[in-house]
């Protein structure tokens, strides 16, 4: 499916970018699609508008399947333009807006309102989440069927910001979904074991005296999960994987060749519980920050593909649920903008792996998860035209000037991260060139 | 009194936020410059007009008159003007944020706020919101630093005396809710910085996960830990724990983590008593040890004032005159 009513048909030439494989290559671009890709050099361009892509590195559109776009209800934070401009900006093609809106994406009006939204802004296709449970209660399934059938035509479904902790519930939510082939994305947390916590249990929270969010409280959610999911045969998605343990669970239940599949978050590959120390709450999210053997295990993971895919759980928020004291503070950071710089600083510049991989993470394999029609095909010819060039080169310290998002809950500001989304192709239509939105806000 | 050269130490840092701001030589210091002001407070005359016109503001979100009334005691006895802000019934039970109140109190020129506040981590935040010199009088369960400071006073005093050392050798077991006590984690922290050697005794679930990375020994048998011991410090215990399944109830965790005149006679030392206040009786202590306690508790209000003059005098004592 794809979201975007008006397809380009002006034509674009790119000129000599880096494709996946390290070759140099041309690229046309016509009618929303890939026309011709061929050995740089090949595409003469007298017609047409040219892009000289010379040094950077062409990449499919990025497929976020966790974002926070708060609209509905908190468009203090965030908009659905907003958020998808930030997404732009960030190299994101389509992103999956989640439920836990105020009122919460748990009917057909509200689905298909945030498709609407996101039409209407135009920056990246939005996909709407529908809510596993309604208003997110644990108990009571949502409208399932009804969202599936709308217009938003949802296949995700997720009570994300709460646990479906509810065993018999979570069994229904899995089984009831097949009828649509959709699946159900589990924020994995024990709501006991995690009553007031307010980050990683470990050394560091008790050296802070903050209250600890122990790693089992996650993994002993995914357990029975996989074991649910294998039992009726459905399709599972683990939201946000922080922990190493986690990851073992993960990697056994695929080898038994449960249906599982999982997501990890830019900051989990990055960030450590340490940054905790400074008591900020911009480093407060959930699941928390946690230790380096966690980071270490989630990059070795990500590579291998035991976690299959990069999403951003981009989480907005105002400035005063953050500028108070930690236990105070909401959770979650913003995401969208600098999730290919994290991803590069973390996966690519440490040696891991390569951009190829980072493709399949960030693109082919979320929009398969989503089961989206026009994204995530990759480079080739016939291709919906949703792509990115990428110069891997720049350095640049994240300010929040250049933000396009509403909030400035950014835990990187004042850091350099690597690379630059400097353009992104939206069906064929140029939504960011030269590093700033074509129509800014 | 010895000359500011000598009283001033640049190991100390600009806030008294957490133990960790703080030296080994910056620990003794302190306790030196305490003993040397506990003086003042003996003589006829008991102000020093160190702090005059400066102004140190008592923000106190936690009731505790306790600790309030020392640190103003200690101010004042320093000639310090003092501004009592209390939480309760001012614009900060209306919603105002502590930033915001932060700001304004430095608008009011406070040179000085000590911040009592059950978030861990607000005396830190604070300190990045205020040029003012912040001191940590409680945080929720991280640290109660003067707290730890008047306690190594304490014990300073009756084991060691002289001024200069620091508590090499002594054995101090601390005792109870060390999860979610700041007076444990402050003490932690100073008593081994002092080179005590610490024991903490706690069922394993009031100890928290991660607790292995402290310059500790565990014990889960009091009867064992108090036999060499020359101090125990015991914490309160904050009876709703019990709904969160902490231990089974009041009666076991005294019979197995109290003190009493029984455990007491399976100490080989006669170990000096210690406790933040205010005591349960009859949950952590027996009523009849509850009675030797109190007087040490009442050496330990006196010490606190002490204590905290010479924490306000080495922060704001040289920068202003
Ligand atoms: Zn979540």
């Amino acid at each position: 499916m794809s979201n975007v009513e008006k397809i380009a048909n002006k034509p674009i030439v790119i000129q000599s970018a880096y494709s996946l494989e390290g070759k140099k290559v041309d690229l046309r671009i016509e009618s929303g699609v890939i026309s011709d890709l061929s050995e740089a050099g090949s595409l003469k361009a007298s017609d047409v508008d040219v892009i000289n892509a010379e040094g950077l590195q062409l990449l499919p559109g990025l497929v976020d399947l966790h974002t926070h776009l708060r609209e509905p209800g908190r468009e203090d934070a965030e908009t659905v333009r907003s958020g998808s401009a930030a997404a732009a900006l960030g190299g994101f093609t389509a992103v999956h807006a989640m439920a836990n809106t105020e009122p919460v994406a748990d009917t057909a009006g509200v689905v298909e309102q945030v498709v609407r939204l996101g039409r209407k802004a135009g920056y990246c296709d939005v996909f709407a989440v529908g809510a596993v449970t309604q208003g997110l209660n644990g108990a009571q399934l949502a409208e399932l069927g009804a969202m599936a059938h709308s217009m938003a035509n949802v296949k995700v479904f997720s009570d994300d910001g709460k646990c479906v902790f509810d065993s018999l519930v979570m069994r229904r939510a899995l089984e009831y979904v097949k009828q649509f082939d959709g699946v159900i994305a589990q924020h994995a947390q024990d709501p006991r074991l995690t009553e007031n916590a307010q980050m990683n249990e470990g050394v560091v929270s008790a050296r802070l005296g903050l209250a600890g969010w122990p790693a089992v409280a996650e993994e002993a959610i995914i357990a029975r999960d996989v074991l649910l999911a294998e039992h009726v045969q459905a399709r599972l998605h683990i939201c946000h994987v922080s922990t190493a343990g986690s990851v073992e669970i993960i990697r056994w239940a695929k080898a038994r060749g449960i249906k599982v599949t999982a997501e990890v978050t830019p900051h989990h590959l990055l960030l450590t519980d340490s940054a905790a120390e400074s008591y900020n709450p911009v480093f407060k999210v959930n699941p928390p920050l946690r230790t380096e053997r966690d980071v270490q295990a989630l990059r070795t993971a990500l590579v291998d593909g035991t976690i299959d895919i990069v999403a951003t759980d981009h989480a907005p928020h105002p400035k005063e649920s953050k500028e108070c004291e930690w236990s105070e503070a909401a959770c979650g950071m913003v995401g969208l903008e600098t999730a290919l710089s994290v991803v590069q600083e973390s996966i690519i510049e440490s040696g891991l792996s390569n951009w190829k991989t980072i493709a399949e993470r960030m693109s082919t394999a979320p929009a398969k998860i989503g089961r989206l029609t026009h994204h995530g095909l990759g480079i080739t010819k016939g291709a919906p035209a949703n792509i990115v060039l990428y110069d891997t080169a720049a350095r640049r310290t994240v300010s929040e000037i250049r933000s396009a998002s509403k909030s400035m809950n950014n835990p990187y500001f004042d850091r350099t991260l690597p690379g630059q989304v400097m353009y992104t192709f939206l069906h064929g239509n140029l939504v960011v060139a030269k590093g700033d939105l074509v129509n800014p806000l | 009194m010895s000359n500011r050269s000598d009283v001033l130490s640049p190991k100390l840092s600009r806030h008294l936020l957490t133990i960790s701001d703080l030296s080994r030589e910056g620990a003794i210091h302190i306790l030196d410059t305490a003993d040397e002001l506990a003086r003042v407070s003996d003589a006829p005359i008991k102000k020093l007009p160190t702090l005059r016109g400066r102004t140190v503001v008592n923000l106190f979100y936690e009731d505790s008159t306790r600790t309030r009334i020392s640190f103003e005691a200690a101010a004042k006895r320093l000639s310090a003007d003092v501004i009592n802000f209390s939480a309760k019934g001012s614009s900060v039970s209306k919603g105002e944020s502590l930033k915001d109140t932060a700001l304004t109190l430095q608008s009011m020129g406070a040179d000085a706020v000590i911040l009592r506040h059950s978030a861990s981590g607000a005396a830190h935040r604070l300190a990045q919101w205020t040029d003012g010199v912040v001191i940590n009088a409680g945080d929720g369960t991280h640290e109660h630093p003067t707290q730890a400071l008047l306690d190594a006073f304490t014990l300073r005093k009756h084991l060691k005396g002289a001024r200069g050392e620091d508590l090499s050798g002594v054995r101090i077991a601390i005792v109870g809710d060390i999860l979610h006590s700041r007076v444990a984690r402050s003490n932690v922290l100073l008593l081994s910085l002092l080179g005590a050697h610490i024991t903490l005794v706690a069922p394993p679930t009031l100890l928290p996960v991660g607790v292995h990375d402290w310059p500790v020994e565990i014990s889960y048998d009091f009867d064992e830990a108090i036999g060499e011991c020359d101090a125990v410090m015991m914490l309160r215990l904050q009876m709703e724990r019990m709904k969160s399944a902490f231990f089974p109830s009041a009666r076991e965790y005294s019979r197995l983590y109290g003190l009493d005149r029984e455990r007491m006679k399976k100490s080989k030392k006669n170990p000096l008593i210690l406790h933040p206040g205010p005591i349960n009786r009859g949950l952590e202590i027996s009523a009849d040890c509850a009675d030797d306690v109190d007087s040490v508790i009442l050496e330990q209000v006196a010490n606190g004032v002490s204590v905290r003059m010479a924490v306000l005098y080495l922060l704001l004592g040289g920068s202003h005159e």
